[in-house]
This record gives structure tokens, C-alpha cells and sequence, in this order.
């Protein structure tokens, strides 16, 4: 918008011949530069979606299995909703503790790095980013291992009693424990970035005027670093609410389904379960996208977004 | 711990013998200094000459390696910050970029459990002529805006000591100029004691009643501006605080109230009261203004009647004129080969007829002349030239 002001400003040189073929230019040439995201985003993004709408509508033919006609069929919704629900709700539930466990392990790691670690800090830089030269895969297929009930954790956890039925692997715990070790980098970078941008003499000036440690860090560094959390918190709880690995490699077969898994059984293996995948998987999105305003409303303020 | 122990203290702060080292580097170098209650008070110094760690010393921001930091009769060595009657006004303001102005300077405030936190910002808003911006955020004011709030800030506290930390040094001329006299202002109606650590001497010199100026850790020189400046005590205070010609020389008698000095085969005198040495080396000193140019070829009897009156006199080679208004400067080669500097008020309209290359000779009332010891800090090349002074 702005651009095309100027340019239009630009028009009302005093040489107009070239002026105007300047300025002609200079309003194609923002288009220009959009148009391969443009396309990009069109081609592989709009489209599908809309296809993964219509599919979400259609019905089938009860005499040929497999086959759909277009339709406006809104019980696909209803059917997919009230069946999975369950899975909805495990869904959030698993990705809302992971973002929570995340948070809290990330918010002291963070703080670290930014202030604490010195000549350190690099190091520290590249344990948080070194996993992502693995597969997601393996390393998720590893914390098998680390939880299998051989293993020290499931043993000492057995030896104190804390585990009912003796597993970890095949239960909730596994699946989260999964989901925010996969997601926690997401969660360490945006907030590490956000401290290490916060000019230390700001949090000096927070003891200076009679707070304490621990009122500085309440009213000062926490709020300042609030940017940070907030990307943080969205970039684990958006991919951890839609992910199905953690469930499929860690969970169990019934009680630690996630949306992920439902959808994709229903795609991949269900018959005629084409609609009821793209219902949930458009519901999902709906879902996500309604919490991810109200928590943006809420939390961040126009200068800090 | 939770409710951190403020502790009340008032009248003057007492630095006792505090030394401050960080690894190999001492930073500040067994300093002892007393500030009455109520005064302004300026830190001057170049930068890492160990003035802002003295500040955040008082501060509580560091602790001093030796030696004792007291408000009155109260030891507040190894407390907390926040445990002390003491504010900072930070370099970069250090405002919190998450609240708004009101909230920013009320801050102290309701971490002492005041009731009226509000109020108190407000007025301390008023003092500083922002009310009408006390609900915008940080970020939407300009620097000099910044400022203010950040003084207010840690007035609204009215704490024992203020401290400034270069406040002003990242305004530019006008504002800073502006802001000088303001905070002069707001110091003699609040009658708080004001510490100003600063390396811009025209700064110091401005605003506070004392000046000492600080040099790799230790305090040069100490005392009410205009005195600083007659008469400064070493060389580094000579060449820091204003601009000074210096010339090496050598004591070579007495002449009644004066010592004679020989500057590279020049005679001149010396009050012995300005003089720090009374025997061998000595390293003279005038400041640009008390010299005055003569020209050369107009050295006839009236000249000569002239020079007399003013005493003493040497021989120099016009090297640069500079027109800046209110005087023309002059830079001067002596017969050392040092340069000098020279200001000549332009009380008349005359042309300035002379040019670099020019042989001139300067003229001083010896009773403005002063002598500091030759030896101690080395001054860059005796030469001090324009904006030497601050570095």
C-alpha cells in the first residue's frame, strides 16, 4: 500500500515521460516479486484445501464401495465429531501438558544460556539444536528404549510404586513425555531469543527500584520475555496437537489415540473413510486456529506480536 | 529475604578506601570520597577510567572488592539494590519496554507498598512536564521523552542518593544543552543528593557544585568547577577539564610572588601559589583565552608598551584561523614545537588579517600562569589540540 502511494506520488515529477515509465515499473514490480510465493501458496496450499473441503462434504455411494459423489453432506461433521471426540480431546490435552512440560523445562534452560552460561552459551546453542540432525523418527523410536520397561526410568518408577500397571511405554505419559521432548527446542529458541534481546540493565533497573530477585523476575524479565513465550508456546502446541508419531510409536493401541492417528487410519486404512478424515482434519484446523486467536488476544499485546 | 530489608539511611555518602578489581584490572583504586547531603555532584572522567563502576558500587550493582560504602552512619557495603535508598538513572534509560509511562515510574513505588503509587507517578510526571504522556508505552517517545520518564522514575522514590549514569549522553546538542539546565532544576526543588557520572567536562562543569575528575581509578582533582578550571592540578585535569597550552620547563628562580621557569629558551612566571613544584621540572601551563596574539611586524614601541602590561610573551608561527562567532580561534606553533591554542574574543568587526605562516607573539598576564608536576600521567604529545578534551 505504502509502496503504491509513493510510486503514485513519484508519477508527479516534473520530467513526465520518464517518471511515468519509472513509476509504471515500480507499481508491477511488488507484484512481480509476490507472485512465485503467490503461486506457491495457491497451488500447494489454497487448492488442496479446498479439494480437502469438498471431500469433507461428499457421500458415497451405499452400493459401490469406495466410490463419492459431490454433496454438501455437513453429517460427515457430525458423525466424525461425536465419534472422535474422545481423540479431540486427548488431542489438546496431550499437546496443552506437552506445551506445559516444555515450558517449563525450556523457560530455566533459556535463562540460562541468556545469562548464566558465559562461554558456555554456544554449546549449550548446539545441544539444544543438534537432535534435529536426526530423523524425528529414530529418535522417537529411542525413547521406546528409554522408557521400555527395562530400562532405569520404568524400573526405579516401578521399584517407588509410582506406575500402576507397571508400564510407561503404551501409556499417556509416554506419548506427552514424547511430544515435548520432540517439540522443546521450538520452545527454547523463540524464548532464549527474547531474553537475550532484553537489554540487562532493564532487569537491573528492577532491583534498583526495590524488587527482588524473585519480584524482578515476576515483574520484569517473565513479562519482557513474554514475546518469546508466546511463539514458543504456539510453535509446540500447534504441530504437538496435530502429531500422531509420538502416539503411534509411544502410545498404545485405544487409550492414547490422538486426532493425528485417527485421521490417519481413516485415510490410509479405513474403506470410505476418505470424508470423515478431511472432517477432522478441517475441524482440527478450525479448532486450532479459534485457540490460537483467543490465546494471541489474550496474551500478546500489538507491540509484542 | 522475600521482603527484602530496606534499609533508611541519610546524610552524606562516605566512600571509604573502596577498591574494585576484576580479574587482573582495577577499576577503581583505593578511592575515598565524601559527598555532602543535597549536593550536585560530578564523576568526571574518560571512559574506563573507573567512574560508572564507582556509581554502580553505590548502586549495589557491584560490590566493592575492599573498602566500605556508607549514607550517613548506615554501612550499606554488600546489600542489595534493592535494599538501598538509592536510584539509578540508567545510560539507556532501562525504562520496562512492557509497561506504560505511569506504571514505568510507579514501579518503585508499589514495590515499597505505597498506597498512593499513582499519584506519586503522576506527580513525579509533573515535575519532569510529561503528564499528558503517562499512558503511552516506552517505545513511543523519543529519546529525550525516554529520559525524563527514566528520571522521574527514580525520583518518585525520592531516594537519599540519585545517581545519573550519562544520562544525557545520548541526546543530541540541543537537547542536551535543554536537559542540563532541567536537571539542574529539578535538583534544587528536590534537594536530593545528585552523583552525575559524565566524560563531557562542559557537562560537569554546568551542572555540578563539585567536580572530581577520575582518571585510571583514581580521583585527579576535586573541587567547585570554576576553581577546577583556574587552577587545575595535574596535567591530566589541565588537558581534561577545558583545553590548556603546556609547555616542559625547568624552575630556573624567584622573582618576588613568582617562580621563573625557562620553556625551551622562553622566560615566563609563575604565581608560586599555581605552582605544584617549586624546583626542576615543571610543566607550564596557560588556557587558550588568557593568551593574546600580537602581530609581529607591529612590534614597535606601542606594542612593546602593551606586552609589557601583560607580562609575558613568546614567539609563534600562525598555523590555522578558525571563525566560530563569538571568537576566533587561532592554533599557534611555539618554539618547543608544540601547538597552542589561542582565542581571541571578536570584540570588533576588523577583518582577521592573519594567516597560517604568520609569525606572531603571544601575550599572558603571568598571574593566570600555572605549573604542574612534569612527571605522572602522560598528556597526548603536550600538543593539546580541539576536541582533545573529550574523548
Amino acid at each position: 500500500m505504502s509502496a503504491l502511494a509513493h510510486v503514485g506520488s513519484a508519477s508527479a515529477a516534473p520530467t513526465p515521460g520518464a517518471a511515468d515509465e519509472t513509476a509504471k515499473r515500480g507499481r508491477f514490480l511488488p507484484y512481480l516479486l509476490l507472485l512465485p510465493g503467490g503461486l506457491w501458496l495457491i497451488i500447494f496450499f489454497v487448492v488442496p484445501l479446498v479439494q480437502l473441503f469438498t471431500v469433507s462434504l461428499q457421500s458415497r455411494f451405499p452400493e459401490y464401495p469406495g466410490y463419492y459423489y459431490r454433496d454438501v453432506n455437513v453429517k460427515n461433521y457430525w458423525s466424525a465429531l461425536t465419534e472422535f471426540a474422545p481423540h479431540f480431546g486427548r488431542s489438546l490435552l496431550f499437546a496443552g501438558l506437552a506445551t506445559f512440560f516444555a515450558f517449563c523445562l525450556a523457560y530455566p534452560l533459556a535463562y540460562a544460556m541468556a545469562f548464566k552460561a558465559g562461554r558456555w552459551r554456544g554449546l549449550m546453542m548446539i545441544c539444544v539444536i543438534a537432535p534435529f540432525f536426526t530423523s524425528f523418527i529414530l529418535r522417537t523410536i529411542a525413547w521406546r528404549q528409554i522408557l521400555a520397561d527395562e530400562g532405569p526410568i520404568a524400573r526405579i518408577a516401578n521399584a517407588l510404586h509410582l506406575l500402576p500397571n507397571g508400564h510407561i511405554t503404551e501409556t499417556w505419559i509416554a506419548v506427552v513425555a514424547g511430544l515435548t521432548y520432540n517439540f522443546l527446542p521450538f520452545m527454547v529458541l523463540p524464548i532464549y531469543a527474547s531474553l537475550e534481546r532484553a537489554d540487562p540493565r532493564v532487569i537491573e533497573a528492577g532491583g534498583d527500584l526495590y524488587a527482588n530477585g524473585f519480584t524482578t523476575f515476576r515483574t520484569v524479565t517473565l513479562p519482557m520475555s513474554m514475546p518469546g513465550v508466546l511463539a514458543g508456546t504456539l510453535l509446540t502446541f500447534i504441530p504437538a496437537a496435530g502429531d500422531y508419531v509420538n502416539a503411534e510409536l509411544l502410545g498404545s493401541d485405544r487409550s492414547t489415540k490422538m486426532v493425528g492417528n485417527v485421521i490417519e487410519s481413516q485415510f490410509f486404512k479405513v474403506p470410505d473413510g476418505y470424508p470423515t478424515a478431511a472432517a477432522l482434519s478441517f475441524t482440527l484446523m478450525a479448532l486450532i486456529l479459534g485457540m490460537v486467536f483467543l490465546y494471541a488476544r489474550k496474551f500478546g499485546t500489538e507491540d509484542l506480536l | 529475604m522475600a521482603k527484602g530489608g530496606f534499609r533508611e539511611a541519610k546524610g552524606d555518602l562516605r566512600i571509604e578506601d573502596v577498591t574494585k578489581s576484576f580479574g587482573d584490572f582495577t577499576a577503581v583504586d583505593d578511592l575515598t570520597l565524601v559527598v555532602p547531603r543535597g549536593s550536585f555532584f560530578a564523576l568526571l572522567g574518560p571512559s574506563g577510567c573507573g567512574k560508572t563502576t564507582t556509581l554502580r558500587m553505590v548502586a549495589g550493582l557491584e560490590q566493592p572488592t575492599r573498602g566500605r560504602i556508607l549514607i550517613g552512619d548506615t554501612d550499606l557495603t554488600g546489600s542489595r539494590p534493592y535494599e538501598r535508598p538509592v536510584n539509578t538513572v540508567f545510560q539507556s534509560y532501562a525504562l520496562f519496554p512492557h509497561l506504560t509511562v505511569r506504571d514505568n515510574v510507579a514501579f518503585g513505588p508499589k514495590r515499597r507498598g505505597e498506597k498512593d503509587a499513582q499519584r506519586l507517578a503522576d506527580e513525579a510526571l509533573n515535575l519532569v512536564q510529561l503528564p499528558h504522556l503517562a499512558s503511552r508505552k516506552p517505545t513511543q517517545l523519543s529519546g529525550g521523552q525516554q529520559q525524563r520518564v527514566a528520571v522521574a522514575r527514580a525520583l518518585v522514590n525520592r531516594p537519599e542518593v540519585l545517581l545519573l549514569d550519562e544520562p544525557l549522553g545520548a541526546l543530541d546538542l540541543k537537547l542536551r544543552r535543554q536537559m542540563q539546565v532541567e536537571l539542574k532544576r529539578i535538583q534544587t526543588e528536590v534537594g536530593l543528593t545528585f552523583i552525575h557520572v559524565t566524560h563531557d567536562q562542559e557537562e560537569a562543569m554546568t551542572m555540578a557544585d563539585t567536580v572530581a575528575v577520575m582518571n585510571l581509578g583514581r580521583i585527579e582533582q576535586m573541587g567547585p568547577p570554576a576553581q577546577m578550571y583556574d587552577l587545575p592540578s595535574t596535567a591530566f585535569v589541565a588537558n581534561f577539564v577545558g583545553q590548556s597550552n603546556l609547555g616542559q620547563g625547568r624552575i630556573t628562580g624567584r622573582d618576588g610572588d613568582f617562580v621563573v621557569v625557562d620553556v625551551n629558551g622562553s622566560t615566563v612566571k609563575i604565581p608560586s601559589a599555581r605552582c605544584a613544584v617549586t624546583s626542576g621540572e615543571v610543566l607550564f601551563g596557560i588556557r587558550p583565552e588568557k593568551v593574546h596574539l600580537a602581530r609581529s611586524s607591529d612590534i614597535d614601541a606601542a606594542i612593546r608598551d602593551r606586552k609589557v602590561a601583560f607580562g609575558d610573551d613568546m614567539r609563534a608561527t600562525v598555523l590555522d584561523v578558525s571563525f566560530i562567532g563569538v571568537a576566533t580561534q587561532y592554533l599557534v606553533r611555539v618554539p618547543s614545537g608544540a601547538t597552542w591554542s589561542v582565542y581571541e574574543q571578536n570584540l570588533d568587526v576588523d577583518p582577521i588579517d592573519l594567516k597560517p605562516g604568520d609569525p606572531v607573539w603571544l601575550e599572558w598576564d603571568p598571574a593566570h600562569a600555572f605549573g604542574v608536576a612534569a612527571d605522572g600521567t602522560p598528556i597526548p604529545g603536550i600538543t593539546p589540540a580541539p576536541g582533545q578534551d573529550a574523548p
